[in-house]
């Protein structure tokens, strides 16, 4: 499986690219995080905010080992814009798979 | 259960008091039943017949026949239309009629177009309600939008039913009295003269020794409770709505200034009380009080001049907000532990947008409806000066963020146009238009300057009200005494000085670039009535309600927001709120 973490305005343009990749479905959360910059700080009504947790969208793409590759640069490329915040890819292997409809496992349930 | 028994015991102890007081003007009509006696729409055979009017009755309080007074006239009959051939006014008979009856309906239309001009005015200005519902809700966060949003919703009935039940006897009670220019007849009719008693220092008396209810220094009115029989008229209830609408404003200042910590029964408390402090000093400057009779009194200009309430309703507000928040405390969160102030961002901005937008729409019916009279033509530099002050009140305050290093923060820029709409609401109609953009630009900068100010000093107020309403509403009563130019209000409260007659040819009301220093002087010693008075009155009244009931809700419930627990009903129960990536500091 390929989790990545990316910039959400960035959603549209990988999603484009893993269709092309041939990638069938995938699962899209609203998230919040920081990393090394450790967010921002902001000034509403000449206070000072710090925000923390900066918005992310985590994109979860389950394919089969040979695709990986493929799919991880697939969104890489679609999901650079080369400044500090740009996220996270994770690849991770996945122990079982089940299509709840038919009960398919496996390969099958990809 | 002892906090429900001692908000019963107040309940009912201001109860019999509303009762107390309703009683007194009822025993005072049955002492003389013919100026109660209702009055139709009957016609007055005799009128047809009669000559063309000397001063046609309808401008004075004198009835024709003595034994049928005209007042109080609960349908409007008698404005002008008592001599109609039909005598209902409902229609002519073209043939019969005579130039006398000319006269009726030109009182009679002039009293339609004074009528119709102040209740849409004051339509504009209820509406205004919806505005600072907008305003303060978008400046709170999410957890206390429902909460922040109510408050708003009831203090329009909450402080509409004390102005019903007594506010509007102290306030206007005695509006009758009050000093007014030689050969001044008021806009909607002499039913007007109902509202004639008061209490004050230095009662007048007549020649056979009664008194006549005018005093040196009115302090308070005492008719019109409940707005009871007494004052059965139709001008009455012109004057009673509008006058209703822009206490409203008031009353709902101090929620934005004490929003999102504010324990619901204590706020219904406020709502009752507010016409107390509102109204007496209403009557001190709008119903013929000892402010007003500042320039008969004491030769300070015009007395207080306070053409829409940048004083008597904005200033009024902003300082019983200011003492709110002392008295309720910061938010929790709202400062650090060096006691640095830090961002609690509103959780809706398009909102505090088209609240402001509301707000200044409904100014056009606040401060050009003051005139009480449609045909007073000076509406339309009434319009154009509060516009152009909202102008330069957003302008400036984008300006200032600037010159701070600031980025143009949108509820700031919001901040800045209702500043300059509330500092232009005293001068709007004596000012010149370029004068009237000085006094919005002036607004502008000291907003942004204010919110700042109290912030640091610990005040935490979450939509600005302090700063809007109260600094600027300050700003516009004294800039009434810089810019006003003389062309408008000639005998205002009475005061005819026959030096600025000659100097001048009138004597309209003047500021100290103008020639008229006095007026300052006048201005300035308002200014400090409304912050001692207001203050005073309202630090006291949330002390003291603070025994009956908790000011402040408890931290957990603040914690978790105000909505669920003090309201049960979510603002927005669909979605998962974030607090904003806040540090919550104790």
């Amino acid at each position: 499986m390929v989790e990545a973490i990316i910039k959400p305005f960035k959603l549209d343009e990988v999603k484009e690219a893993l269709t092309k990749a041939g990638v069938e479905g995938m699962t899209v959360s609203e998230v919040k995080g920081f990393g090394r910059q450790k967010g921002h700080t902001e000034l509403y009504r000449g206070a000072e905010y710090s925000v923390d947790f900066l918005p992310k969208v985590k994109i979860q793409v389950l394919i089969a080992d040979e695709k990986a590759r493929q799919v991880v640069e697939a969104i890489t490329t679609a999901a650079r814009t080369g400044k500090i915040g740009d996220g996270k890819i994770f690849v991770t292997p996945v122990e079982e798979v089940i299509r709840i409809r038919t009960g398919e496992k496996g390969p099958d349930a990809i | 259960m002892g906090k429900a028994k001692r908000l019963w015991l107040f309940l009912s102890l201001s109860m019999v008091i509303a009762w107390m007081l309703m009683m007194r003007p009822v025993l005072a009509e049955e002492a003389a039943p013919q100026a109660a006696e209702p009055q139709g729409a009957a016609p007055q055979a005799a009128a047809p017949q009669a000559p063309a009017p000397k001063l046609p009755a309808y401008f004075t309080t004198t009835s024709p026949d003595p034994n049928k007074p005209m007042w109080p006239d609960p349908t409007g009959g008698n404005s002008g239309t008592w001599a109609t051939p039909a005598g209902d006014a409902k229609g002519d008979i073209p043939d019969q009629l005579k130039l006398g009856d000319l006269y009726d309906r030109i009182a009679h239309n002039l009293y339609s177009i004074n009528y119709v001009w102040v209740l849409v005015a004051g339509f504009l200005v209820m509406f205004m309600q919806a505005g600072f519902m907008f305003v303060e809700t978008g400046l709170c966060r999410a957890k206390n939008s429902s909460h922040t949003a109510a408050m708003n919703l009831m203090i329009y009935p909450l402080g509409g039913i004390g102005f019903f039940i007594y506010g509007f006897a102290i306030g206007w009670g005695n509006w009758w009295n009050g000093p007014v220019p030689p050969g001044w007849y008021p806009s909607l009719g002499p039913g007007l003269s109902l509202l004639n008693s008061g209490f004050g220092l230095g009662a007048a008396v007549d020649a056979a020794g009664k008194a006549t209810g005018a005093f040196t220094y009115g302090l308070f009115g005492t008719t019109g409770w409940f707005l009871n029989g007494a004052v059965n008229d139709v001008a009455v209830m012109v004057l009673f709505f509008f006058m209703m609408v822009f206490m409203d404003t008031t009353a709902t200042i101090p929620t934005g200034a004490m929003a999102e910590r504010w324990s619901w029964k204590n706020f219904c408390l406020y709502g009752l009380w507010i016409a107390l402090p509102y109204c007496l000093y209403a009557n001190w400057v709008w119903g013929g009080g000892w402010l007003a009779q500042g320039g008969v009194n004491w030769g300070l200009g015009h007395g207080a001049v306070d053409f829409a309430g940048s004083g008597v309703v904005h200033a009024m507000g902003g300082i019983i907000a200011l003492a709110g928040a002392m008295a309720i405390g910061p938010r929790i969160g709202k400062y650090d532990s060096q006691g640095r102030p830090l961002a609690m961002p509103g959780h809706n901005v398009p909102m505090v947008v088209l609240g402001t937008f509301i707000l200044a729409f409904g100014w056009f019916g606040f401060n050009p409806g003051s005139t009480l009279a449609g045909t007073d033509l000076r509406i339309s530099y009434v319009v154009v000066n509060t516009m152009l002050a909202s102008f330069t009140g957003a302008l400036f305050a984008m300006f200032t963020l600037w010159a701070k290093g600031f980025k143009p923060d949108s509820t700031m820029m919001c901040n800045g146009m209702l500043a300059g709409l509330v500092a232009i609401t005293a001068p709007c109609a004596f000012v010149d238009p370029w004068a009237a953009a000085v006094i919005g630009a002036v607004a502008g900068v000291l907003v942004v300057l204010s919110v700042f100010f109290w912030e640091a000093r610990g005040i935490d107020d979450p939509v600005g009200a302090i700063s809007v309403h109260g600094v600027n509403g300050l700003w516009g009563v004294l800039s009434v005494g810089i810019f006003a130019n003389g062309a408008y209000g000639a005998g205002w409260n009475g005061v005819v000085r026959e030096g600025m007659v000659k100097l001048y040819g009138s004597d309209g009301v003047r500021g100290l670039l103008y020639g008229d220093f006095s007026q300052f002087v006048m201005q300035a010693i308002d200014g400090v009535v409304v912050v001692v008075f207001g203050f005073v009155m309202a630090y006291v009244w949330f002390k003291l309600s603070n025994l009956i009931t908790p000011i402040r809700v408890s931290k957990e419930v603040e914690l978790e927001g105000l909505d669920g627990p003090e309201m049960g009903v979510l603002g927005y129960p669909d979605f998962q709120l974030h607090p904003s990536g806040q540090k919550l500091v104790e």
